[in-house]
């Protein structure tokens, strides 16, 4: 359960982020949706406490990102753009050393992996070293790493960046069994098929103001458009970056 | 500080790894410099002995001015030679290294009894001159020495005369004292590996991680980040200590094969030398780690992190070479100044010399103060948000 009201964050002269407030509540999947550079990593990097916001308000279960930051980021779990997995280390044991930097016990992280290697599909290559995996392969792992302590909350930065058709589907299914399980999940995104297959509710951020919030079915009709690629145009205005 | 000690070991396994940062703290310091400086002893010896002992052919202008001279010369076993038509010239292009230039009115001098002007011609700038130049200057002075004393014995008078006192040296130095070479360079080598053995594991444990993206998830764990930043400066600090630990060990198997020659001592390094230097050198491992740290969570990329990485070199550098240049006593006022006391403390310690704890206790205590505020920096630069932005 997310609550964020009227959220501001500039950097210098830009302003990334220019009053934004949305809800996200557990057991849906809630897509941020907007073109390159329009505030959406800002504003997830703000949710886990990375970004202090310059002002507005986030609540996450009832928690303040920049009062209780730790307790936050035991509840979150984030798959950041970068991925950022350690080359010279094992996809286990990139695994681990999240687990353990969350303070569980060797016995539950090992069970905790043995979960994950079976949801994922990790089998073939959990004890290799992440040097050259595929992209579908570094996704997998990153998502491993951040729901190794069972968040409630997961975030996940252009989750299908670079992704190959089949390992899409697995992440969607994935995702889906996330939110059946009750977990609250955002996902941001600048992929219109992504957020038709998977969201509840889009909120459409451009130049950091939110643009529309609504489910699919919602958006259409506030546009009056047929397809959500166009309703997508016509609420945020113009056609820039969407071909970024 | 579990969550410290996890960080800690994951950086330290993750570099055995990584052959650059292996090769930064085991092969540079442990087998590169003893190689170096043997291979420099060994080299320095050679080159001195092979002067001393080769014959020497001078070049002489003038000959027909003090056949005496030149004869005295030969029977020395110097080669006369013939002088080029300029010598000063062949002298500036190094064709020669000494020339001989007797003007014609020496023989006139050396009647009258005036001090005859024999002109020595060579570049002492040239280093390689020196040892000719000497070996010149010693005969000819023998040569003065020996007619002076005829003349003086001609005219019955005791050659004594001329000498009214007598300087004899009482040798103090210890026979490890003597060994100036090693007394500048093994300090200054023990310093840069102190900085050297973990640099590649600070710049790549923050600047790498920021550049492969890989910060951002980590500092999204409930970790505080001075924890990580201390475990990543610890784990730099582990492997500066083994590097260290490693070229004083390497040291010790190198001294007995330096060339006594070179140093005209045996060397060696003892237990008890290694132990004390390791006590004295340790907190310099923890400044360096904490200066490292900083610098690297300072850059914005990779890049720019080994850039100031360069720069870092010349930090141990600046109170070797005050030292070189100008060596002093150790007192105790300078103890209080980080690297250059452990300069002092090092020749102490391989000198055989006790030190005294107090000494040690400001050596220590200064540079671990000054390792303290970088790692408060460090920490503060963790705190950035914008440490994980990489561009």
């Amino acid at each position: 359960m997310i609550k964020v009201s009227n959220l501001h964050k500039s950097f210098g002269k830009v302003k990334a982020v220019r009053g934004i407030s949305f809800e996200v509540r557990d057991g849906e999947i809630t897509g941020l949706l907007g073109p390159n550079g329009a505030g959406k990593t800002t504003t997830l990097r703000m949710l886990y406490s990375l970004l202090p916001p310059d002002e507005g308000e986030i609540r996450i279960d009832g928690l303040d990102p920049t009062r209780d930051a730790m307790a936050i980021k035991q509840t979150l779990g984030v798959v950041p753009d970068g991925r950022g997995l350690y080359t010279r280390m094992s996809a286990r044991e990139n695994i681990v050393y999240y687990g353990e930097l969350h303070g569980m016990s060797r016995k539950d992280i090992g069970e905790r992996i043995e979960e994950l290697v079976e949801t994922l599909d990790m089998a073939d290559f959990i004890e290799r070293r992440t040097e050259g995996f595929s992209q579908g392969q570094r996704v997998k792992v990153a998502i491993a790493r951040a729901m190794v302590h069972r968040p409630q909350t997961v975030l996940l930065d252009e989750p299908s960046n670079g992704l190959d058709v089949m390992s899409t589907r697995a992440l969607r299914r994935y995702i889906l069994g996330l939110k059946e399980a009750g977990h609250s999940v955002v996902l941001s995104t600048h992929i219109m098929q992504e957020v038709a297959a998977l969201c509840d509710r889009i909120i459409i951020i451009a130049n950091g103001q939110i643009a529309a919030d609504g489910s699919a079915r919602e958006l259409l009709e506030k546009s009056g458009c047929d397809s959500l690629e166009d309703a997508f145009v016509r609420l945020i205005g113009s056609e820039e970056g969407l071909l970024a | 500080m579990s969550r410290l000690a996890t960080v800690y070991k994951k950086e330290v396994r993750e570099n055995l790894r990584d052959r650059r940062s292996l090769f930064n703290s085991v092969l540079l310091g442990p087998i590169l410099f003893p190689i170096l400086f043997i291979g420099l002893a060994y080299f320095a010896s050679s080159k001195q002995q092979e002067r001393v002992e080769q014959v020497l052919e001078v070049p002489v202008v003038g000959a027909e001015n003090a056949p005496n001279l030149v004869s005295f010369l030969e029977q020395q076993g110097v080669v006369i030679q013939t002088a080029a038509e300029d010598p000063e010239a062949s002298v500036r292009t190094q064709e020669v290294q000494v020339i001989i230039r007797i003007p014609e009115q020496f023989g006139e001098q050396w009647k009258t009894g005036k001090p005859a002007v024999i002109e020595l011609i060579a570049d002492p700038s040239r280093r390689e001159s020196d040892i000719p130049m000497q070996r010149v200057r010693g005969l000819l002075n023998a040569y003065g020495a020996q007619i002076g004393q005829l003349r003086l014995q001609l005219r019955g008078v005791s050659p004594t005369i001329r000498s009214p006192i007598m300087i004899k040296d009482i040798d103090l130095s210890t026979p490890q004292s003597r060994g100036m070479l090693v007394m500048i360079m093994l300090p200054y080598v023990l310093m840069i590996t102190a900085f050297t053995g973990g640099m590649h594991l600070a710049v790549d444990s923050t600047a790498g991680e920021k550049e492969r993206k890989s910060l951002e998830p980590l500092l999204i764990n409930p970790v505080p980040r001075w924890q990580v930043m201390l475990g990543k400066m610890a784990a730099t600090a582990t492997y500066a200590f083994a590097s260290l630990f490693l070229t004083l060990l390497a040291f010790r198997f190198a001294f007995p094969l330096l060339p006594t020659g070179a140093l005209g001592v045996d060397l060696s390094l003892s237990a008890k030398a290694i132990g004390g230097i390791l006590l004295a050198v340790g907190p310099v491992v923890i400044l360096a780690a904490a200066m490292l740290t900083t610098l690297a969570a300072l850059a914005k990329s990779l890049r720019e992190a080994q850039s100031y990485m360069g720069l870092v070199f010349m930090i141990p550098m600046i109170p070797s070479l005050i030292f070189m240049v100008n060596p002093m006593k150790p007192e105790t006022w300078m103890m209080a100044i980080p690297m250059f006391s452990q300069n002092l403390l090092i020749g102490e310690f391989v000198r055989g010399e006790s030190v005294s704890l107090l000494w040690l206790i400001m050596s220590m205590g200064s540079t671990l103060l000054i390792g303290f505020v970088f790692a408060a920096v460090a920490a503060t630069l963790f705190n950035r948000p914008r440490i994980v932005f990489s561009n």
